[in-house]
């Protein structure tokens, strides 16, 4: 049954008309005002109320979509002609100007400008009318702004399956072209479908590397050989080499036999300086360091294997991470390894035991960077664990700077190539810092967010202005530093020389200081056990220990509480007259010695005896 | 009559040729019509042909901008320094003439 509400109304009173009628106002509220409630306010005049009479604006950024633009060349060809002249005939186009240069306005106009330019001409060949001026004046000092940098380009990896940027390198003339190494370096994680393929990348474009690298194993690091800048040298995570030309095309030149290159990633590989130019040498955590010609890859030319007992014992080997190497000094160069060792090795040594020179301990962690500093070879720098250090070469103890613990893991480092005093370092949560270590040593001068994923690796141009970093989803990114960080400061670098010497004297007093108390001990502790061989047998039992240091502790507190007793029988036998004088003149008074002598010899000396005879006698007690 | 005497007038504009190409540092002199086409010219074809386009594209542009700003204004000269030389553009109602001159100092 439904429910339902019945309205009634009269049949007579459907579509009746209105019947409004006036009415008197009616006051429904009256509020009167509560002089009580002005209390609670404070009258404020006069006001200060900005107006401005422009038309609102407001800001909107707006992320358009990818624009490909592509440059080509376009074929002029003549025009402007009349249809009658056909420009390519020659009798044609002679015609006509024949016809025009008849025309009279032709001649007017002609001999006017004639006269205009000759003018001008002649200004030009009497005065310099654009002279340079202030050139010669020196440039203002530049306010010191805030240091900032920005971001120019990101180039992003074009597959799906994004994968790390473990390597860049710039091209070496004049860096427009950016080479990156892509790879992924956790254990297992490479599915079938990841491409194997790097990219060289024009600066100017990032939405398609220019050129691909193909390799038969994924690249971790590459380097573009400074003296020819159309080839590059890459290492791959299967351990081979691998050695491309980029004007012969995509794959590469020639590959590494498996057999003789490393068993672990080539995780570094650096051209070196020689006459052909055709030298690299190569990194690997498989403990060997490898020198390659690359015009014949089959096999390496040298071999070192970095074991710290130096007698190439392959299994004791330490795991090299990174490489470095400087072409001022071509005959040295670093390893940094996964044990957070630095072992600087001499190439040129006539034995492989020679061949490493010394080792420098000082991180917890691999040694993901390495760097001399371009202006002050004998100082580098190291990256690994969550600080960053510098070096000097002297000081094999520690080093001489370091920055303090970070909230992150560092894992790449360089010096900037124009600034001494600079240094950028890439963090895992994102972070790029710029450290001038002349303007501030505990933070970095500069901390940007570069992305939201891990930075890996990063490069510097070597105008010292772009900086390149690469992320763990594929991501180049491609920064700008302001200028005041990339130009050379005056008295720089002998600021710089001071403060590294100053640092460099400090470790070495710490390590004699150091040296001298450890001489202390180990002579302290040769001495002790000398005299313990005297009087035992050199049998060093804790229990004879303990019964020795019993008897020790027992005799002295006898002969102790026996001097104390015969003080007392002392004090006793003594009359107490005696006892005065002798605590007045017990102790010995020069000035009165003096004035006894000259006067009165006698009397004073009675006393003196006796006290004398008496001291002697508690003494012997 | 009229071509003897336009034969003179010619005469007269070959001189004042001459004597512009005979300047200090004068590298080349090419006359545009106002269509663009060079009448004559002291340099090569190619070159010709691309200072004529490009230059008479930059006068049209020149004289529309002063004329914009203010149409009772002109231009008379126009005057192009690069590191290399100097272009000096001479416009007229129908013609223009460019000279390019190495400045010397």
């Amino acid at each position: 049954m439904e429910i339902v509400h019945v309205y009634t109304k009269l049949r007579s009173e459907f579509g009746r008309q209105c019947l409004l009628s006036d009415r008197p106002a009616e006051l429904l509220v009256d509020v009167p005002p509560d002089p009580s409630l002005a209390l609670q306010f404070t009258q404020k005049t006069p006001r200060d109320q900005a107006a401005q009479a422009c038309r609102d604006m407001s800001e909107h950024q707006v992320n358009t979509e990818r624009f490909e633009s592509e440059s080509c060349g376009i074929n002029h060809v003549e025009g402007g002609w009349p249809k009658d002249v056909n420009p390519l005939e020659m009798e044609q186009t002679i015609r006509f100007r024949k016809k025009v240069e008849k025309d009279e306005s032709y001649i007017n106009s002609i001999q006017q400008l004639g006269g205009v330019s000759d003018h001008c001409i002649g200004q030009n060949n009497s005065v310099d009318i654009y002279p340079e001026y202030f050139e010669d004046e020196e440039e203002v000092e530049e306010i010191q702004e805030p240091a900032s940098a920005k971001t120019i380009n990101v180039f992003r990896d074009p597959n799906e399956v994004k994968r790390t940027v473990t390597g860049l390198s710039w091209h070496p003339d004049g860096g427009r072209k950016l080479a990156a190494a892509y790879s992924c370096l956790e254990f297992q994680r490479t599915s079938k479908d990841t491409s194997l393929d790097s990219y060289i990348w024009d600066i100017e474009n990032p939405n398609r590397p220019e050129m691909a690298l193909k390799p038969a194993s994924p690249l971790i690091c590459l380097d573009y050989n400074p003296k020819d800048s159309h080839t590059l040298v890459g290492g791959c995570y299967n351990g081979q080499i691998a050695y491309w030309d980029t004007r012969r095309g995509s794959q590469p030149v020639e590959f590494s036999s498996v057999e003789q290159s490393h068993r672990d990633p080539v995780y570094k590989i650096i051209w070196l300086q020689s006459k052909t130019g055709t030298d690299a040498f190569s990194a690997s955590t498989d403990g060997q360091v490898l020198w390659w010609d690359v015009r014949r890859l089959s096999e390496p030319t040298e071999r070192l294997v970095l074991d710290p007992s130096r007698e190439g014992n392959l299994d004791r080997a330490l795991g090299a991470i990174s490489l470095e190497f400087e072409s001022t000094m071509p005959t040295k160069f670093m390893v940094g390894t996964e044990q957070g060792v630095v072992v600087s090795c001499n190439r040129k040594a006539k034995t492989p035991a020679e061949k490493i020179v010394c080792t420098y301990d000082g991180h917890h962690g691999p040694v993901y960077a390495l760097q001399r500093n371009p202006f002050f070879p004998k100082n580098f720098l190291t990256v690994g664990d969550w600080t960053a250090r510098i070096w000097s070469e002297d000081i094999k103890e520690s080093s001489i700077m370091w920055t303090r613990y970070q909230m992150s893991y560092l894992t790449d480092a360089c010096w900037s190539p124009v600034r001494p005093s600079v240094f950028f370092t890439v963090k895992m949560d994102g972070m790029l810092d710029v450290w001038d270590i002349l303007f501030k040593q505990n933070d970095p001068t500069l901390s940007l967010k570069v992305c939201d994923e891990a930075l890996y690796s990063l490069r510097v141009q070597d105008n010292g202005r772009l900086v390149a970093c690469g992320s763990q989803q594929g991501g180049a990114t491609l920064l700008e530093i302001c200028s005041g960080l990339s130009t050379l400061q005056k008295n720089e670098k002998s600021l710089l020389a001071a403060m590294f010497e100053r640092e460099t004297k400090r470790e070495k007093i710490l390590e004699a200081r150091q040296r001298e108390i450890r001489l202390k001990e180990r002579s302290r502790s040769e001495q002790s056990r000398d005299e313990d061989g005297g009087r035992d047998d050199g049998d060093d039992s804790p229990d004879q220990l303990i019964a020795r240091a019993e008897k020790d502790f027992y005799s002295v507190v006898e002969t102790e509480l026996r001097r104390r007793r015969d003080q007392e029988d002392q004090t006793n036998r003594m009359p107490s007259q005696q006892l005065l004088l002798r605590n007045q003149e017990v102790q010995p008074k020069p000035w009165d010695q003096n004035r006894d002598q000259n006067q009165n010899q006698e009397q004073p000396e009675l006393p003196h005896d006796k006290q004398e005879q008496d001291g002697e006698q508690l003494v012997y007690k | 009559m009229l071509t003897d005497a336009n034969c003179c007038f010619q005469a007269e504009v070959e001189e004042t040729l001459k004597r512009i190409q005979g300047q200090k540092g004068v590298q080349g002199i090419i006359i545009v019509n106002s269509e663009g086409i060079p009448i004559k010219t002291t340099l090569d074809n190619s070159s010709t042909v691309q200072y004529a386009g490009l230059i008479h594209q930059l006068v049209m542009k020149a004289r529309s901008t002063i004329r914009n700003i203010d149409p009772q204004n002109d231009l008379t000269f126009l005057r192009v320094r690069s590191k290399k030389n100097e272009i000096m553009i001479a416009p007229d109602k129908d013609y223009f003439l460019i000279v390019i001159q190495n400045p010397s100092d």
